[in-house]
């Protein structure tokens, strides 16, 4: 029955695989975007409290979603790695990891650029924001673990039990976060105040983030053909791939 | 580290040493310790680390005294954890040069219990002396006299929860150039909510509020650091071990 | 104020949407690019070394891709 899955363990299949769908979501990522920013800057009425500068919230939600939906695919692979020594399964964690931590670093920015009308200062500790730059420095961890050790399956190993570690204890600190900055400022601004949100605002929302999982996976796909092509450098499979044929005869 | 086990297995298939769960701990607390008295800088630096990083802070601030005591549960939460987490660096380090480590992973033993063995000796040596010398350092911050019990009970809570999830941080990154910085990147997120919890329990107390559930919730970050932490350390020290670095 | 300028104006809030825009199509962008010109490097060094891997071993056969 999940016989289909044992191709996914094939490095060949996969790298075909990541780029026969890579411009697809390619393509389709750019339309659902466009059309995405163009409901939410252009036709989306102004926010009735803030204004249009509740506009910001087309980026900055997408990539918040993304900076924590990424560090869970990178700790569920992880584990998977760690488990069933899935090699594919390392080789997406590891490309999640820089996108995820510059998705968090958008989060960051685009939440202080958001921050000052609304606050009037560019940096408030509030519980989610701090949980954010908290999640950067656990991404920036996971990198910096990986670069530091030189053989390439003890970093994968290493940084993947970094990851799962990193994952168990999130929803501990951004719980102890959360009471920290209750107890320090009783009244936190809530940044998306109303529980309901319209149509008009909510549909160009979902669309950026559905655009901006779209652009998660064109980048991971991406990077899985990096991942594999570096691991399976000397493999007879690689050598006869046609790209690698072309690039070698431009070259000399 | 599957083919490191099953070379190890064959090897001694005949009659595996089995030793108890208590005498493995105790064995390895009195190696531990026996090496770490011999080689005192270990645990007294951390120490004078601790002591001199608070006292720079009055310095910064200015003397003020409201301002300090406002300030103190914060400096002396903050100053304790840099203080076990650079103690923490060197918690492998020595085994895994002179190769005592990989005899340990090795050994058969279970390693879990092996890890937790060090890192209580560990405790013992940085985190205890912390805080013992917390309330002096307390009362030169103006710190009401009624809070200093508080303060020990959550530093005694937290330093050694502390100890436990940064002994992942120092499995991780054992045999590396420049560990010790390493380490604090990995392993001061991870912290957050101990710091936290704990300096806020000292806040409570100090403003005569009662603290009992900041000290439940470190105790609670403790059981769970306890019965997670060596398991993952332990992992990571086979990795760390088995591969070449 | 015609329609275009109200738009670039956002309500007095340009100073802050536009930037936020701006800075979210760089880091995107700057993925995207940054990972296909890792993807083109490591396919040509990949190709380099194929290439130098087969001079070597087929001195004898040249010109004939040995499929294995």
């Amino acid at each position: 029955m999940f016989k289909w899955i044992h191709r996914f363990g094939s490095a060949p299949f996969v790298y075909r695989l990541a780029g026969l769908l890579g411009p697809w979501v390619g393509w389709l990522c750019l339309i659902v975007m466009l059309v995405g920013l163009y409901l939410g800057l252009i036709v989306a009425p102004a926010d009735y409290e803030q204004g249009e500068s509740y506009r910001i919230i087309y980026v900055h939600v997408p990539a918040a979603i993304l900076s924590m939906f990424v560090y869970v695919v990178m700790a569920v692979s992880s584990a998977v790695f760690l488990i069933w020594r899935m090699k594919l399964a390392d080789v997406v964690a590891q490309a999640s990891a820089p996108i995820g931590a510059s998705f968090t670093f958008l989060a960051l920015v685009t939440g202080s650029l958001w921050g000052k009308p609304m606050w009037g200062t560019w940096w408030i500790w509030d519980g989610r924001l701090t949980s954010e730059l908290l999640l950067l420095f656990l991404y920036f961890g996971y990198m910096a673990l990986r670069a530091a050790i030189e053989h390439p399956q003890s970093a994968a190993r290493a940084a993947a039990v970094l990851a799962v570690v990193g994952v168990v204890n999130i929803p501990i600190i951004h719980y102890s976060v959360e009471w920290w900055s209750t107890l320090h400022q009783p009244a936190t601004i809530t940044k998306i105040g109303k529980p309901s949100i319209h149509p008009s605002m909510a549909v160009p929302l979902l669309l950026m983030i559905f655009g901006f999982q779209l652009l998660y996976l064109y980048i991971v796909l991406l990077r899985t053909r990096i991942g594999i092509l570096q691991r399976e450098a000397r493999t007879s499979w690689v050598a006869n791939l046609p790209e690698i044929e072309s690039s070698g005869a431009n070259r000399v | 580290m599957t083919s490191d086990k099953s070379a190890l297995q064959s090897n001694d298939t005949a009659e595996p040493l089995t030793v108890g769960i208590l005498s493995l701990l105790t064995c390895i607390i009195k190696r531990e310790w026996l090496v770490a008295f011999r080689n005192p800088g270990q645990w007294v630096n951390p120490l004078l680390f601790f002591v001199v990083v608070v006292s720079l802070f009055p310095l910064g601030v200015g003397p003020s005294p409201a301002t300090l005591a406002s300030i103190a549960p914060g400096v002396l939460w903050v100053s304790s954890l840099l203080a076990v987490l650079l103690s923490l660096g060197t918690l492998f380090d020595a085994d895994y040069a002179d190769g005592t480590l990989e005899q340990l992973v090795l050994s058969g033993q279970s390693l879990p219990l092996i890890v937790l063995g060090k890192v209580l000796v560990h405790w013992l040596l940085s985190g205890l002396p912390l805080l013992l010398v917390s309330p002096l350092l307390a009362l030169l911050f103006n710190l009401p006299v009624a809070s200093i019990p508080v303060l020990m009970l959550s530093l005694l809570l937290g330093t050694l929860t502390l100890s436990l999830i940064g002994s992942i941080g120092a499995a991780l990154t054992v045999g590396l150039n420049q560990a010790g910085v390493l380490l604090s990147l990995l392993v001061l997120p991870l912290c957050v909510p101990v710091l936290i919890f704990g300096s806020s329990a000292v806040l409570a107390a100090a403003s005569d509020l009662g603290a009992g559930g900041q000290l439940l919730i470190l105790a609670a970050c403790l059981l769970l650091a306890l019965a997670l932490a060596p398991l993952t350390a332990a992992l990571a020290l086979r990795i760390g071990v088995s591969g070449t670095r | 104020m015609s329609d275009v300028a109200a738009f670039f104006h956002m309500g007095g809030y340009a100073a802050y949407v536009w930037p936020s825009m701006l800075i979210s199509l760089v880091v995107l962008l700057a993925n995207v690019f940054i990972s296909r010109a890792q993807y083109k490097r490591v396919l040509r060094q990949t190709a380099q070394r194929a290439r130098a891997k087969a001079e070597s071993s087929t001195t004898g056969a040249k010109n004939q891709n040995v499929k294995s």
